[in-house]
């Protein structure tokens, strides 16, 4: 990382980093500040991660506190569970989002309900990092998108970045979290642009979406990689005399009510994009706090433009299956000329 | 434990024998097919490499180093055995059968690379680590229960071993006492995580003994030990006898994949007196009499032309059909997803 660029913007200083430079940027600082910080994973030392999320951090701050572990998910997270309980502060690298379910039992029966099961007495403040979605060629089973597996788990915290801003004040917000949480990293953006990114410490606070272009005939809700498709369908609404203004979610459980009520309440009409597959997707609750919240004004049905109810296909056909600008301009015309 | 599991071999470094006791069944045919299949599955495994540097095939995963584990467990198959492999095993399945030109699809993002010919039970690669052994188990247990003499396979490597999935299909193989090998390759690394760091045993044919069952640790890069000890763990298979762990204790000469880069967690030396599998089948053959010039080159035209064929053949193959996101999940399918498919044809203008 050594051609990172400093410069000062705002009297504060900021470096130009990428996603996943972001990333590491925070777990470094979380390191540094805090003994109990130990990171876990699998290929996360010498090798730096295969994304280079922890390039560097052994060699910093050596192998008891940035650990290759064996090559087991329910091992990662279930001794995270222990070192959790008792004064340590992990975060746990899944490598990929697709390769987490040996390790679901260990989230879905201990990590969420050990502080309700115990009457708060224990509590497993940790964070899990995984990298999730299609669109990079990658090979079968590593391109999954089941954010919903874990937002329909009470007593964990689900967050999504979608730029580098963003990525390193959550991954500080959750390690700050007295509850779990987890961090899921869209591979697709992971060095696709710079962002300012603060020097120092800050968080971005778990819970809150932000709006990421104004707008005032549709809201576009998207998160992670659907942020950029969201752009381009703006833009080429745009040209066609269409208004959209675009949610970045961030937080996906506890979920932004007030964002998302007050922006449809303005535009009147709502389209919803995410890649995971249609049904079971975080759009249909999306759509019932829209139901709950906006229902009065909507002058349109809410479309949802989503991956479709199949695994994520092989690459060959990833494009596919993944939500395009295209559709997301259909789906704006639909609920503007309803 | 490791002195009470000596690395079996047959041949040394200089294709020497070192037991004699397979000298009289290492006939010219079995000499034959190990070199052919050995070369025929190197010049895949290069090829491979060379089209994903031309952009011409997706991410790959290369086997180099690893060809004798894998030929020569998988000429000690039968025609009715059943394969799991993981996504480094196709040295094994394109030795058992499977299409070349297939298997340049898989890693070309096709799902019809994982489609085996009719006649060969060949599972599409595991990529889920060690998820593949209570499958071996299973099928092993179905051919037991139907009397078959059939048995099956599951390749795995050093890293799978840490998954429960490691543990709960030896476990049930071995209480079922059904007829599967377990194949290990232990190649020295799991990506970057070398076996000392993975594991606090010296050897994983030891772990044999938490399921009471044989294990058997032999030199993964001397053919006709991994063909005459898989032979062996199948025939005791077949005779009703259950399970057996062999550890193939091999090498991975190169990357985790194409997009890795070893240089960053290997020390740079490691590895440097690995004798080559085929090197050492060669010198087998010429200290042995079996060394014939004019076979070797019209062996080794034979294999690049197969091989090259079969990239024709990838490259040729009708493009995806778009449709194939839809289709074979389920049997018939169901309503809603076919109103997903209907509207999105209608969007690409083709309804
Ligand atoms: C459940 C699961 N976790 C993580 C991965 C990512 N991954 C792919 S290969 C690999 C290492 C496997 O090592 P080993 O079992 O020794 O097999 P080898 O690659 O050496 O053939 C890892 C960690 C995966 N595919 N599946
Ligand atoms: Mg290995």
């Amino acid at each position: 990382m050594a051609q990172i660029k400093e410069s000062i913007t705002n009297n504060e200083t900021t470096k130009q980093l990428t996603l996943i430079q972001a990333i590491n940027d925070g777990m470094r600082l979380l390191l540094e500040e805090d003994d109990r910080t130990i990171i876990l994973g699998e290929d996360i030392g010498k090798n730096g991660g295969v994304f280079r999320a922890t390039e560097g951090l052994q060699e910093t701050f050596g192998g008891d506190r940035v650990v290759d572990t064996p090559l087991s998910e329910a091992g990662i997270i279930g001794t995270s569970i222990g070192l959790a309980v008792n004064g340590f502060r992990p975060i746990a690298e899944i490598q990929f989002l697709g390769f987490i379910y040996p390790a679901y039992e260990q989230i879905m029966t201990h990590v969420s309900r050990i502080r309700m099961r115990s009457m708060s007495r224990f509590t497993v403040p940790m964070v899990i990092r995984a990298p999730y979605g299609a669109g990079i060629r990658a090979p079968e089973i590593h391109s999954d998108s089941t954010e919903t597996l874990f937002t329909h788990m009470p007593g964990i915290k689900v967050v999504c970045p979608s730029n580098p801003y963003d990525a390193k004040g959550l991954l500080i917000a959750a390690m700050e979290d007295p509850d779990p949480v987890l961090v899921l990293e869209p591979m697709k953006n992971y060095r696709s642009k710079r962002d300012e990114v603060p020097v120092g410490k800050y968080t971005v606070e778990i819970g809150k979406g932000k709006i990421v272009r104004e707008g005032t005939d549709v809201t576009l809700i998207a998160w992670g990689a659907m942020i950029s498709i969201a752009e381009k369908a703006a833009k080429l609404a745009a040209q066609k005399g269409i208004s959209c203004e675009i949610i970045d979610l961030r937080t996906l459980y506890p979920i932004d009510r007030d964002i998302i009520a007050n922006s449809v309440k303005k535009t009147t009409r709502a389209v919803i994009i995410h890649e995971a597959q249609n049904t079971g997707g975080l759009g249909n609750d999306i759509v019932s706090i829209i139901n709950d919240t906006a229902f009065l004004y909507l002058r349109a049905p809410i479309e949802r433009i989503t991956g479709f109810d199949v695994p994520v296909p092989f690459f060959a056909l990833e494009e596919h299956y993944l939500p395009t600008a295209a559709r997301v301009v259909e789906g704006i015309e639909k609920v503007v000329h309803f | 434990m490791e002195d009470n599991y000596p690395i079996k071999r047959i041949i040394d470094d200089q294709g020497s024998l070192v037991d004699t006791g397979f000298e009289n069944q290492i006939d010219e045919q079995l000499v034959q097919d190990l070199y052919y299949h050995m070369l025929r599955i190197r010049t895949f495994d290069r090829k491979a490499i060379n089209l994903q540097r031309q952009g011409r095939l997706g991410t790959y995963a290369p086997f180099e180093g690893q060809e004798a584990a894998q030929v020569g467990s998988a000429l000690a198959l039968k025609a009715g055995d059943w394969v799991f492999p993981t996504y480094r095993d196709h040295g094994a399945t394109i030795t058992f059968g499977k299409s070349m030109a297939r298997t340049f699809l898989y890693w070309n993002g096709r799902v019809e690379g994982c489609v085996a010919p009719q006649d060969r039970n060949i599972f599409p690669p595991a990529v889920p680590i060690a998820t593949q052994l209570p499958h071996a188990a299973g099928a092993a247990w179905a051919e037991k229960r139907r009397g078959t003499q059939n048995a099956a396979i599951a390749y795995f490597g050093d890293g799978a071993t840490s998954e429960g999935d490691f543990h709960e299909g030896l476990n049930f193989a071995s209480v079922f006492k059904v007829p599967v090998v377990f194949f290990n390759q232990n190649n020295g690394y799991a990506i970057s995580v070398p076996i000392e760091k993975q594991m606090n045993s010296e050897t994983i044919a030891q772990k044999s003994v938490a399921y009471g069952i044989p294990g058997v640790r032999i030199d993964g890069n001397d053919c006709f030990a991994v063909y005459f000890e898989t032979k062996k763990a199948f025939d005791n298979a077949r005779a009703g006898n259950g399970p057996t762990l062999i550890e193939a204790v091999t090498w991975r000469k190169g990357a985790h994949t194409t997009a890795d880069d070893p240089s960053k967690y290997r020390p740079e030396k490691q590895g440097e007196d690995f004798v080559d599998p085929l090197t050492r089948l060669e010198l087998f053959m010429k200290n042995y009499g079996h060394w014939n010039d004019e076979w070797i080159q019209a062996t080794k035209d034979k294999t690049s032309s197969e091989v090259e064929a079969a990239v024709d053949e990838m490259e040729k193959f009708p493009p995806p059909n778009l449709e194939d996101v839809f289709n074979h999940v389920y049997a018939e399918m169901p309503a809603q997803l076919v109103e997903q498919r209907e509207s999105y044809l209608a969007h690409l203008g083709r309804r």
